[in-house]
C-alpha cells in the first residue's frame, strides 16, 4: 500500500543553489554577449565587472556546493542510471501521445536519467570548461609575458565562448523541460515551494513521520 | 602602497623647484650682463665668464650637433641625413632651417656644426623676459641692428635686458623652436603648439597652471645640458620604473613619476605591459584650437594666377589650402591618432637610401616604426600620421633635396621651378640626381606623447573592445583583443546551436499542444 504525500524533496539549500545559480548564469550570459560583442546594451566596462564579480561568486557558489554535496551524500542522485533511452524516447515521442512519464520520482531517486546525465554533464564537463577558462582568462597578465600568449590567449577565449555556447543550450532546453510536468509550471512550483507529491510506501511514510529526515505535508 | 608614496614624494620633489624659483644668484645685479651688446657671441661670452663649462655641454648635445648614431641600429642620423615629409631636407636652405639651431651662424650644414663656444646662444633657451627672438632666416642670430620688416623699421632687442632676465627654461623656451616645426605654428608634431604655452587643465594636466603647472624639462631631464627622452630612440617600455634621486636622470617616461602600476584598478594596471600611457590619455592631439597638417602635397606647387603671380588660397579656417611655394595642404584639430606597435625603434630614410625596401602598398613609409604584437618589447602607441607627397627621382630611385630658400635663381619658394630647385639641392649636398623628377606619397609617423588629458577624459574601454570596424584597434594584428575578434566558425556554430535548441523547443511545445487537444482514443 502507498501514498501520494507532499514531501520536501528540495532543500532549501538546494532551492539556493539553483535559483542564485540561475541569476548568476543569465547575468553571465547577457554580460558575455555583451563583451563577446553579440549585443551594445552595456559598456565595456561595466560589462567586464559584472561578468568577473558574477564569475567569482558562482565559482564561490560551486565550491560549497560541491562541498554540500559530498556532506550530504546528494551527489549519488547525479550517478548514471539505466533506462535512459526509454526517457528519451518519452520526451520524442511518448510525451506527445500523452504516455504516462516512464519514471517515478523518489526521495532516492530525485531525478530521471536523462536528468541525471545532462546534469552531470553540467557539473564535470561545461561547469568546468567554463570556470577553468575563464579563470585562465581572468588571470591572462600573470602568463603574458611567455611567447605567443596574445595568440593563446585567442584559444581560451574560444574554448570559454564554445562552453558558454554549449552552456547557453543547455539552459534552453532545461527551460523547455520544466513546462513538461503536469502542468507547464509544476516543476517551477516544485523548485520554488521544494514540495513535490510523490508515491511513498507505509514504511518511508512512517519514517519521515518519526524522524522528520524530510519535511511531510 | 609603496608606489603611491614614491608618486607623493615624486610630486613633491617636481613642484620643489616651481615653488622656489630664486636661485642663489639674481642674473640682475651681474655687471658683467649689463652690456651694451653689439653682438649675439658677447653676451655668450659673458654667460661662459661665470659658466665656463656650459657651452661645452650644449656643443655635446643633439641640440648642436644634429648628428648622431643611432646605438642600435647603427643609423646615422641628423637633420642633414634624414628627410621628413614636411620641407625634406634643411641641405641648402640653411639660414632658414638652422634658424632653429641652438646657436648662431651655422650657414652650411655640410660642415659640422660650429666650434666655437661663443656661438651658443644661451638666450634662446633661458630667456625668461619673452623679448628675445631669431631671425627666422638668419642661420639662427637674433636681430642686432633695426631693420625694415614689412615696411616698418624694428628695433632689435635690447639684449642686456634680456641677458639679465636669464632664468630656467620655461614652455615658451623650448616652445619657440618645438611649437614651430615643419615651418608654423602646431604644423609638425600636432601635440606641440602654442597652445601649450598656457594651457588649460583639459588640454594637458601636466604644464596647465590649473594642473601641476610643469615646464618642460621637469620631464625631459637635462644632464649637462643634454636632454633626455628622444623620437630616434624612444623609451617604449620603461622597465625602470619610478625614477628616484640619485636614479637615472631621465623622467621623460610617464613611468618616471607614475610607476608601471599607476591605476587604482588591477585590470587597468594589467594594460601598463601591452598599451602605452599615452594610447587611453591622450585620446586627440591638437586639441588647443591650433591645427596641425596632415596632408603635404609638394607635387601641385608652383601654380600661378591669371595675373601670373603665385597663387595662395586659403581654407574656411584661415589655414592655407594652397601655396604655390609648397603645393596643397590639409589641416586638422582634434586628430584621433593612428595605432601601432612600437618597440622604441623607428628607421628613418635617408636622403641617400635607395626606396623600394620601404615602400607598402606603392607609398613610401618615411620611418619605419619597429615592434609587434610577439616581439615582447614593444606597447601599441598613438602616432600622428602625416600623409603628403614629395619630390623624388624614380631612375636612382631615391628622394630628393629640394633647395626652396636662398637669394638666388634656383630656389623654389622665389623660382617656382622644380628641375632647377632640385639640381640645385642635389649638388650642393653632393648627390646624384638623374636629371628625371616625380613626386612619390609618402607617410611619416610622428609619436604622441604631450596634451596628456584629464583622466576622466580618457580613452574608455570600449573605444578599441569593439566589432566595431571603426574601433581604435581595428587595424591592430598579431593577438587576440577581447571584445574586437572573433573565431567565425566557432560564432556561426555557437549561434546555430543556440538557435536550433530555441527552434527545436518551440516545434515540440507546438505539437504537444496540438495534440493535447485531441481527446484520446
Amino acid at each position: 500500500m502507498t501514498h501520494k504525500r507532499d514531501v520536501m524533496i528540495y532543500t532549501r539549500y538546494e532551492r539556493f543553489w539553483h535559483w542564485s545559480q540561475a541569476v548568476l548564469i543569465f547575468t553571465l550570459f547577457f554580460t558575455g554577449f555583451g563583451i563577446h560583442g553579440t549585443h551594445d546594451l552595456l559598456p565595456f566596462g561595466l560589462a567586464v565587472m559584472i561578468h568577473q564579480t558574477a564569475a567569482i561568486v558562482l565559482i564561490g557558489l560551486w565550491i560549497f556546493t560541491t562541498f554540500w554535496n559530498f556532506t550530504t551524500g546528494q551527489w549519488r542522485q547525479y550517478l548514471f542510471k539505466k533506462g535512459i533511452l526509454k526517457i528519451i524516447r518519452f520526451y520524442a515521442y511518448g510525451i506527445l501521445k500523452g504516455e504516462p512519464h516512464p519514471y517515478k520520482k523518489s526521495l532516492q531517486r530525485k531525478q530521471n536519467a536523462l536528468q541525471s546525465l545532462a546534469y552531470m554533464t553540467f557539473m564535470t564537463v561545461i561547469g568546468p570548461a567554463l570556470w577553468a577558462t575563464g579563470i585562465v582568462y581572468l588571470l591572462y597578465n600573470e602568463w603574458s609575458h611567455f611567447d605567443g600568449a596574445g595568440e593563446a590567449l585567442g584559444i581560451v577565449a574560444l574554448l570559454h565562448t564554445a562552453a558558454a555556447f554549449a552552456m547557453g543550450t543547455f539552459v534552453i532546453i532545461h527551460i523547455y523541460m520544466t513546462t513538461t510536468g503536469k502542468t507547464p509550471l509544476h516543476y517551477v512550483k516544485t523548485m520554488i515551494t521544494g514540495y513535490d507529491r510523490i508515491e511513498l510506501s507505509e514504511v518511508e511514510e512512517a519514517y519521515l513521520a518519526e524522524t522528520k529526515a524530510a519535511e511531510m505535508k | 602602497m609603496k608606489n603611491a608614496l614614491y608618486a607623493v614624494f615624486f610630486m613633491a620633489l617636481l613642484t620643489a623647484p616651481s615653488i622656489s624659483v630664486a636661485s642663489t644668484a639674481d642674473h640682475s645685479k651681474f655687471d658683467q650682463l649689463n652690456g651694451p651688446f653689439s653682438t649675439a657671441e658677447s653676451v655668450t661670452k659673458a654667460c661662459l665668464s661665470c659658466h665656463t663649462k656650459s657651452s661645452a655641454q650644449v656643443m655635446d648635445s643633439l641640440h648642436w650637433t644634429w648628428d648622431t648614431t643611432h646605438p642600435v641600429t647603427g643609423q646615422a642620423l641628423g637633420k642633414k641625413r634624414i628627410i621628413n615629409s614636411f620641407c625634406g631636407s634643411p641641405l641648402s636652405n640653411e639660414p632658414r632651417c638652422t634658424s632653429c639651431h641652438a646657436g648662431y651662424g651655422w650657414t652650411d650644414l655640410r660642415d659640422s656644426a660650429p666650434t666655437d663656444p661663443t656661438k651658443v646662444d644661451c638666450l634662446v633657451c633661458h630667456d625668461t623676459s619673452g623679448a628675445y627672438e631669431k631671425i627666422p632666416t638668419d642661420a639662427g642670430y637674433p636681430q642686432l641692428a633695426p631693420r625694415m620688416i614689412g615696411g616698418k623699421l624694428v628695433q632689435p632687442p635690447d639684449l642686456s635686458k634680456i641677458a639679465r632676465s636669464v632664468g630656467k627654461s620655461g614652455r615658451e623656451n623650448c616652445g619657440a623652436c618645438h611649437f614651430n616645426g615643419g615651418g608654423g605654428d602646431g604644423v609638425k608634431h600636432g601635440d606641440l603648439d602654442t597652445s601649450l604655452i598656457n594651457p588649460p587643465l583639459d588640454l594637458d594636466v601636466h604644464m596647465s597652471a590649473d594642473g601641476e603647472n610643469m615646464s618642460c624639462s621637469q620631464c625631459h631631464t637635462f644632464n649637462d645640458h643634454i636632454p633626455s627622452g628622444s623620437r630616434y630612440r624612444t623609451t617604449a617600455v620603461d622597465t625602470h620604473g619610478l625614477d628616484l634621486p640619485h636614479d637615472d636622470h631621465d623622467r621623460a617616461t610617464c613611468e618616471s613619476c607614475h610607476g608601471g602600476t599607476p591605476h587604482q584598478d588591477a585590470k587597468l594596471d594589467d594594460h601598463t605591459d601591452r598599451v602605452a600611457c599615452q594610447t587611453c590619455h591622450i585620446p586627440e592631439f591638437a586639441r588647443g584650437g591650433v591645427a596641425t597638417k596632415t596632408w603635404w602635397d609638394w607635387s601641385t606647387g608652383g601654380r600661378k594666377d591669371a595675373d601670373g603671380k603665385p597663387l595662395y588660397i586659403k581654407d574656411e579656417h584661415g589655414h592655407l589650402s594652397y601655396s604655390a611655394q609648397k603645393g596643397d595642404f590639409k589641416y586638422e584639430e582634434n586628430v584621433r591618432p593612428a595605432y601601432l606597435w612600437y618597440n622604441g625603434l623607428i628607421e628613418q630614410t635617408a636622403v641617400t637610401d635607395k626606396l623600394d625596401s620601404h615602400m607598402t602598398d606603392g607609398i613610401l613609409i618615411l620611418n619605419r616604426i619597429e615592434g609587434s604584437a610577439t616581439d615582447g618589447k614593444s606597447r601599441i602607441w598613438p602616432f600622428k600620421e602625416m600623409r603628403g607627397k614629395q619630390p623624388y627621382d624614380p631612375v636612382n630611385n631615391t628622394l630628393v633635396v629640394n633647395h626652396v630658400f636662398g637669394d638666388d635663381d634656383s630656389a623654389f619658394w622665389t623660382n617656382f621651378d622644380y628641375p632647377k630647385a632640385i639640381a640645385y639641392g642635389m649638388a650642393y649636398a653632393g648627390l646624384p640626381w638623374s636629371g628625371t623628377l616625380d613626386f612619390i606619397e609618402t607617410r611619416m609617423y610622428w609619436p604622441i606623447t604631450h596634451m596628456v588629458a584629464p583622466k576622466e577624459q580618457a580613452l574608455r574601454c570600449g573605444a578599441c573592445h569593439t566589432t566595431d570596424p571603426g574601433g581604435r584597434m581595428a587595424t591592430l594584428s598579431g593577438f587576440y583583443l577581447p571584445g574586437r575578434d572573433h573565431a567565425l566558425l566557432l560564432d556561426i556554430l555557437g549561434y546555430l546551436m543556440l538557435g536550433g535548441s530555441l527552434v527545436g523547443v518551440f516545434l515540440h511545445g507546438a505539437v504537444r499542444i496540438l495534440l493535447r487537444k485531441r481527446p484520446s482514443p
